[in-house]
């Protein structure tokens, strides 16, 4: 890492982590008597050691000027392997609350190990930890590549991805303490909201000014949809998070907006996180790597053009459909529902442009378990936007909303979207990452391939069976006029389906330590002698100032 | 329309711009009405804050992350009123910040759960579920017996509170600290204090049975009892039938 910076580069990343590290003594000393400090000395800590790397390498030989005209790739490289820690990690947790539900005796008689402290831990981990790192990765990857620019910058692209993650740890650590917002996919308090903030204008700034340096026309479609992700998760982050902490010394903090209105900035918030974090960023990554594992290009220009402004446009409506028959009011709830609707079209539309460009290299999708994973995950990106929008209508959803059907359907998309794409990405990025002929092992990538695609089929369908049970036991009348079923008699029909789903979740992360482990074999496998050229050089045409 | 696309995408400046733009319509739309429009939020003449160990119960009910399984909004369908209680209206919430409406029923409905069951019988539910349900999924929360409360800064937290639009009085702010611990100490004299305060309807309890130490049990319990219980709006709409959409299925 530090070898690659210049005496300069390494000078200013000492003045960051020195700013890190007063950043977290300020939080320490004002909330000594609150998990707030604790955070505070983890900053401190994480700063001190940067400091210390960074002092103890400074004179060491600065690189080669040469080196300063090629693709900067180690934060990319960072970033692909903590984000397959994070994966292991959090579906771990995942399936360990999965297993809660079915022995709810198993916790330690401490407040860390119930399911309400552990299940932001599983959805913070995958979302952010997993998903948030793949994606600061991939698109530092795919950026400079399609502008065929390094990137604007050698201590920004680690001020993005060391920030990032400390965010992350704050955010899991706090949640096993007691600290939480409590707004779903929101839950990280004031302090580590504000972090984020600063070190999300960094990476916007650092993807500006990489793509005002590119040497290529125009902007490719994968970088406009990361650009959305950047930004719009930037507006949801700053609006929903508004709160007003007890005081500078209390984690503990209450959101600036109540009731109803609260209700609806929270889902705004929460189907757009979906939407610009898990699909508009995702889709990116196809974008790129499912094109050029095909080796075929995108198969509609236009179809792009029309999902990407289709789906920019619709989504920020649509997240009132998470609210029918609620105090929200009425016209809210259907204009959500319209477009929650419509929105079916662009969607379908970026699905269909995947698996258009994969029409005509069929033999490959059944050879070839990388491609395999992003044709799957085109595949569950088309069902589980179908079915989100089918839910969405108002009937459908008094009977789906509250059940575990809403669970199926998030699982269908996070694992069989996001995920899958994630892996078939990854699976193509890292023997060109790191210069090697392929992975270290394809019969891995097969075995990772079948248990993932068997642990999401079995959990997605044990949670539709049990939530439509659950949605039909609730609703349904006895002959005399009254509820047929008590509210335990739904929690005892779904002792089966529990397990099944804890099961296939357990078939899932099996399948994502064996891609660590596989990607992990992949870096140690000696360099080959005739490492294929995977890509055209940046085009040089200024002296960078450095 | 291609042409003018393809120049977009040439300006890096215009693209994002045009992004935000666009996905800012949505939100603008539905959102800021939401604070104009009356109709919004009821008014109600009867309507109570939480008491500062309802507020710290709540923050206990936030922190354990029982809005993961546990909805507060009934919604306007005749089974949900049926099972459990009038739907749930705006202005209930209107001090909740954050709402806690949930998305998710792995347990039931708390919105009214208030006063529907004993104070014992949520102390022995919370410490052991299956003492009382047998077949509950739901953690043990015994621990919450054990710690004490910290209620020395709830000052700061309604000062908090009334900074993003609850209306403590200053008042309630000085003695937030006193007032937690009469709340759960009837018969003391800070025990009327807070009823002068907060009014007759409070709930002064001994919640969890232990008269020597004010519990986070103590706070859980005040605010499960005080769910749903904040106005009386909603029953008394419910006399003149709420209007609910009927889904059941048997017949």
């Amino acid at each position: 890492m530090i070898s690659q910076l210049t005496r300069d580069e390494r000078s200013s990343a000492m003045y960051l982590s020195g700013l890190l590290v007063l950043f977290g003594g300020f939080l320490a000393i004002a909330g000594r008597n609150d998990v707030l400090g604790w955070h505070g000395a983890m900053l401190v800590f994480s700063g001190a050691i940067l400091l210390f790397a960074l002092i103890s390498r400074f004179y060491d030989d600065e690189p080669a000027r040469e080196s300063r005209h090629e693709y900067y790739d180690d934060p990319t490289k960072f970033g692909v392997v903590v984000a397959m820690i994070w994966l292991v990690f959090a579906t771990f947790v995942g399936d360990w609350v999965a297993w809660l539900l079915v022995f709810p005796e198993a916790t330690f008689d401490a407040g860390w190990s119930s399911f309400g402290r552990l299940r932001p831990v599983h959805t913070t981990g995958v979302i952010f930890g997993f998903g948030g790192n793949a994606l600061i990765a991939t698109s530092f990857h795919v950026l400079q590549r399609t502008s065929r620019a390094r990137l604007a910058g050698s201590v920004s692209p680690w001020v993005v991805l060391i920030g990032f993650n400390l965010f992350c740890i704050m955010a899991v650590t706090g949640y096993m303490f007691g600290i939480t917002a409590s707004k779903e996919y929101a839950e990280p308090e004031w302090y580590a909201d504000l972090f984020l903030v600063v070190i999300w204008v960094v990476y916007f700034v650092l993807y500006v000014r990489t793509l005002a340096r590119r040497q290529e026309p125009h902007i490719y479609v994968a970088n406009w949809y990361f650009m959305a992700f950047i930004l719009v998760v930037a507006i949801l982050h700053i609006i929903n998070n508004l709160a007003v902490p007890v005081s500078l010394g209390h984690a503990k903090s209450y959101s600036l907006f109540s009731g109803v209105q609260d209700a609806m900035t929270q889902w705004w918030y929460g189907h757009n996180a979906v939407a610009f974090f898990l699909t508009s960023g995702f889709l990116g990554m196809l974008y790129y790597y499912l094109p050029r594992r095909a080796g075929r290009p995108i198969y509609s220009y236009r179809m792009s053009i029309i999902s990407f402004w289709g789906i920019t446009f619709l989504y920020m409506w649509a997240g009132s459909h998470h609210l029918h028959y609620t105090a929200l009011p009425h016209w809210v709830q259907n204009l959500g529902m319209t477009f929650s609707i419509i929105l079916v079209v662009p969607s379908w539309a970026s699905a269909g442009n995947a698996l258009l460009t994969l029409n005509g290299a069929w033999e490959k999708v059944r050879d070839d378990a990388t491609l395999r994973f992003m044709f799957v995950a085109a595949v569950f990106y088309g069902l589980s936007t179908f079915e989100g929008s089918f839910m969405a209508i108002r009937p459908v959803n008094s009977l789906s909303h509250y059940t575990d059907w809403t669970v199926g359907h998030v699982h269908a998309g996070a694992l069989g979207w996001v995920a899958m794409i994630t892996f078939g990405a990854f699976y193509t990025l890292v023997p060109m990452l790191w210069n090697r002929e392929r992975m270290y092992s394809s019969r891995l990538i097969e075995a990772h391939f079948w248990l993932a695609l068997s642990g999401t089929v079995i959990y997605v369908f044990s949670m539709w069976n049990s939530g439509i049970i659950q949605g039909l036991m609730w609703r349904a009348y006895a002959e005399n006029g009254t509820l047929a079923y008590s509210f335990m008699d739904s929690v005892d029909a779904m002792a089966p389906y529990y397990v099944a789903r804890a099961v296939g979740g357990f078939l899932f992360f099996l399948g994502g330590v064996i891609g660590l482990y596989n990607i992990w074999k992949t870096i140690k496998m000696p360099a080959q002698a005739h490492t294929p050229i995977y890509d055209l050089p940046p085009v040089v045409d200024v002296e960078p100032a450095e | 329309m291609l042409d003018k696309h393809a120049k977009l995408e040439r300006n890096a400046l215009a693209f994002v711009f045009a992004i935000i733009f666009v996905a800012s319509i949505g939100g603008i739309v539905e959102i800021a009405p939401l604070f104009t429009i009356d109709e919004t939020v009821e008014e109600v003449e009867d309507m109570r804050v939480y008491t500062p160990l309802e507020v710290a119960g709540r923050n206990i009910y936030i922190r354990e992350g029982c809005y993961a399984c546990h909805s507060q909004m009934i919604r306007t369908l005749q089974d949900e009123v049926e099972r459990y209680g009038p739907y749930s209206l705006a202005v209930e919430s209107q001090y909740d910040h954050p709402m806690l409406w949930g998305s998710k029923r792995t347990g039931p409905d708390l919105a009214r759960v208030g006063e529907k069951f004993s104070d014992a019988w949520h102390v022995a539910h919370l410490i052991n579920p299956r003492n009382v349900v047998p077949s509950s999924v739901m953690p043990s929360y015994a621990w919450l017996m054990r710690n004490t409360l910290k209620y020395e800064d709830m000052g700061l937290h309604l000062s908090a509170l009334r900074k993003v639009g609850v209306p403590y009085s200053d008042e309630m702010i000085e003695n937030a600290a006193q007032d937690t611990y009469g709340q759960a100490r009837p018969g003391s004299e800070r025990a009327d204090a807070f009823v002068e305060r907060y009014g007759e309807e409070s709930n002064v309890s001994l919640f969890d049975g232990d008269p020597d130490r004010i519990t986070e049990m103590d706070a859980l319990v005040a605010y499960l009892q005080i769910l749903g219980r904040l106005t009386d709006v909603a029953h008394q709409s419910s006399d003149s039938a709420q209007q609910t959409t009927s889904t059941g299925s048997g017949d």
